[in-house]
């Protein structure tokens, strides 16, 4: 008798500790998911926040009005066309560039291992500033001035060199498998290599080229138009669902190559394609932007630190901080020395390293 | 037979690690693969898993030939658990065991995926971790977490590389035991590779002894671990004994020395 009620406490014991921890992962993943939605609400006030504010006066509902009526209808007064026309290319640009740039720093960190891969450490960015020098500079050199048509030959040479980097980082995680040190090594270097190259070009040009090269190598919303917003929101919207795709591939890959491939993961192709997708999703908004740095390096780490490194979550929590944080960014750098704008890239780091660090400092335990 | 290996051979441009391997590994069986350092046993295993290619001979498992498997088909039917992996970003227990359920599902898990974790948990006496970070873990939990995740695949062979090497004696034992008793549950077959000549002999129903890349000797405890084959392949002087049929070494020198 009292064996057999023993045996039925067990199981009920079993049965309570069961619906514990599974009351307590749905906790968890409710908990991610909630925090994704505050990001979430938090880009709309935002977005609206930097809509607000400039050199013509609109309160922020009147914005809110404003872009609601301009869904539907034309453009009509001057109003309109400030925020309409002027201040939510720009808006949309922050957005878009800040979530693209945090979404490849995520799936770069994810596959390299390593917690200071980022599309500027990986020599991307500077890539693309080689890229755009050469037709700034050689351009200015040949046509007298960069002519509108020229603007496209830029991003698409920004673009283009941008790539490069990328695949040469690829090529050593492929042929070398190289420790996630060696491999920022590698990307450090591309970085030297292409400012090298682009300090060689700018060294004997026309100032004024070299001028506008290391404006745009700084990184700036300033010539956001609603001509720009279509192809980079192309660029997000073929790669993002792509990587969203293989997250889960992602965090088994970070149990080490030899696990994944066990669990049945192809190791080398999804390597090959993540970083593939991610230097296009890089180079696709760099070209456009400039080399906005810090947004890939600080947006998942301060993500990681609060849901944790499932990158299911993840990628999309750092999509929307770094939209965040370039919109607020920016924000500062339209305002704070105004009617002069700092190139946002200055403002992204000079208020983003301190946080960033202060994160750092206050987490406590292990984190890498 | 589960699996089959004929006339494998794996090298490196110029060293060859394995030559003219062939054995086999019957359903519910456990397989101790036992051997000096170098001799090829973690080569072996990670061959049969595909971790790398070799260059001669044929793995068939089930009949079939490995390399025509897909990953995700491999997966079900091999589950693998590495030596010594380090994590780069922490994460839970659950999550982690989660991980083994990837040739199931595809990008979300299922309740039923979440079930088998929970089987597994209790199974090993994991649950008061499910959701500690496997970073907070001792190196004896830590085995058994990444144990279960490569049960929870229920792949019908399980590869071991040196699941123990690192655990004191009680979490030696237990891991071991873990291991025997889903072998006598579910049947399915494990190869383990262990230093422990004797823990290999009280835990495995068959012995493979490796000696420079080949198989040596193969068989129960008995006719494997005699006292001129661990004089020939270890260089070591041990007085073999004998308890239940198995034989037990106790070493004592090495060969050639006083």
């Amino acid at each position: 008798m009292s064996a057999s009620s023993e045996t039925i406490s067990n199981q009920e014991i079993e049965k309570t500790e069961r619906a514990r921890i599974t009351a307590h992962y749905n906790k968890f993943i409710k908990k991610k998911i909630f925090f994704i939605f505050f990001l979430f609400i938090l880009v709309i006030i935002a977005a609206g926040i930097a809509a607000t504010i400039g050199a013509y006066q609109i309160t922020f509902t009147e914005v809110y009005s404003i872009l609601f009526h301009c869904l539907f209808h034309n453009v009509e007064s001057y109003e309109q066309y400030a925020v309409w026309d002027l201040r939510l290319p720009r808006v949309l640009l922050a957005i878009l560039a800040g979530a693209g740039l945090a979404v490849a720093g995520t799936m770069m960190q994810g596959i390299l291992k390593n917690p200071l891969a980022e599309p500027y450490t990986m020599g991307i960015a500077s890539g693309a500033a080689f890229g755009a020098a050469l037709v700034i500079i050689l351009g200015t050199g040949i046509l007298g001035n960069v002519v509108v048509d020229g603007r496209y030959l830029l991003i698409g040479n920004a673009f283009i060199f941008g790539l490069i980097p990328a695949f040469v980082v690829l090529a050593f995680v492929l042929y070398r498998k190289p420790t996630p040190g060696v491999l920022v090594l590698a990307g450090i270097s591309m970085l030297y290599i292409f400012s090298a190259l682009t300090m060689l070009i700018e060294f004997s040009a026309n100032p004024d080229a070299v001028k506008v090269a290391t404006f745009w190598a700084i990184g700036s919303l300033e010539r956001a138009s609603w001509q720009d917003i279509l192809p980079i929101s192309l660029v997000l919207a073929c790669c993002i669902p792509l990587l969203m795709w293989k997250t889960w591939d992602v965090n088994i890959l970070n149990s080490g190559d030899e696990t994944a491939e066990s669990i049945g993961v192809n190791v080398k192709r999804t390597k090959i394609f993540i970083m593939m997708v991610s230097a296009v999703l890089t180079a696709g908004v760099v070209c456009f932007v400039g080399a906005i740095g810090f947004v890939g390096l600080v947006a998942p780490h301060i993500c990681r630190m609060i849901i944790g490194a499932d990158n299911r979550f993840l990628l999309p929590a750092s999509a929307m901080f770094g939209a965040v944080l370039l919109l607020l960014a920016d924000t500062i750098a339209r305002t704070i020395m105004a009617p002069l704008v700092i190139p946002i890239g200055i403002v992204t780091a000079i208020i983003g390293t301190p946080l960033f660090l202060y994160l750092v400092l206050k987490k406590k335990g292990e984190y890498w | 037979m589960r699996l089959k290996i004929k006339d494998m051979e794996f090298g490196y441009a110029s060293v060859t690690i394995l030559k003219n391997v062939t054995m086999e590994l019957a359903e519910s069986e456990v397989l101790g693969v036992v051997g000096p350092n170098g001799a090829g046993k973690s080569t072996l295993i990670r061959c049969i898993d595909r971790i790398i290619s070799p260059q001669k001979g044929s793995i068939l498992v089930d009949g079939i030939d490995i390399k025509t498997m897909s990953s995700t088909n491999r997966a079900k039917k091999i589950g693998y658990v590495p030596q010594g992996v380090a994590q780069a970003f922490p994460t839970t227990v659950f999550d982690t065991v989660l991980m083994g359920r990837r040739p199931h599902f595809g990008w979300w898990s299922r309740k039923e995926d979440n079930e088998k974790v929970l089987d597994m948990l209790e199974m090993l006496n994991l649950e008061q971790f499910a959701m500690r970070g496997i970073n907070e873990l001792s190196g004896g939990q830590q085995q058994k977490v990444f144990l279960a995740r490569a049960l929870t695949q229920e792949a019908d062979i399980l590869l071991l590389d040196e699941p123990v090497s690192a655990l004191d004696i009680r979490h030696q034992l237990e891991v071991l035991n873990v291991i025997r008793s889903v072998v006598k549950e579910s049947g399915i077959s494990v190869m383990i590779s262990i230093h422990d000549l004797n823990l290999a002999s009280r835990f495995t129903d068959r012995l493979l002894l490796m000696y420079n890349g080949t198989v040596f000797a193969t068989g129960p405890s008995s006719s494997v671990l005699t006292h001129d084959n661990i004089r020939q392949v270890y260089g070591v002087e041990a007085n073999v004994s004998t308890h239940g049929g198995r034989n037990y070494i106790a070493p004592d020198k090495p060969v050639g020395k006083k």
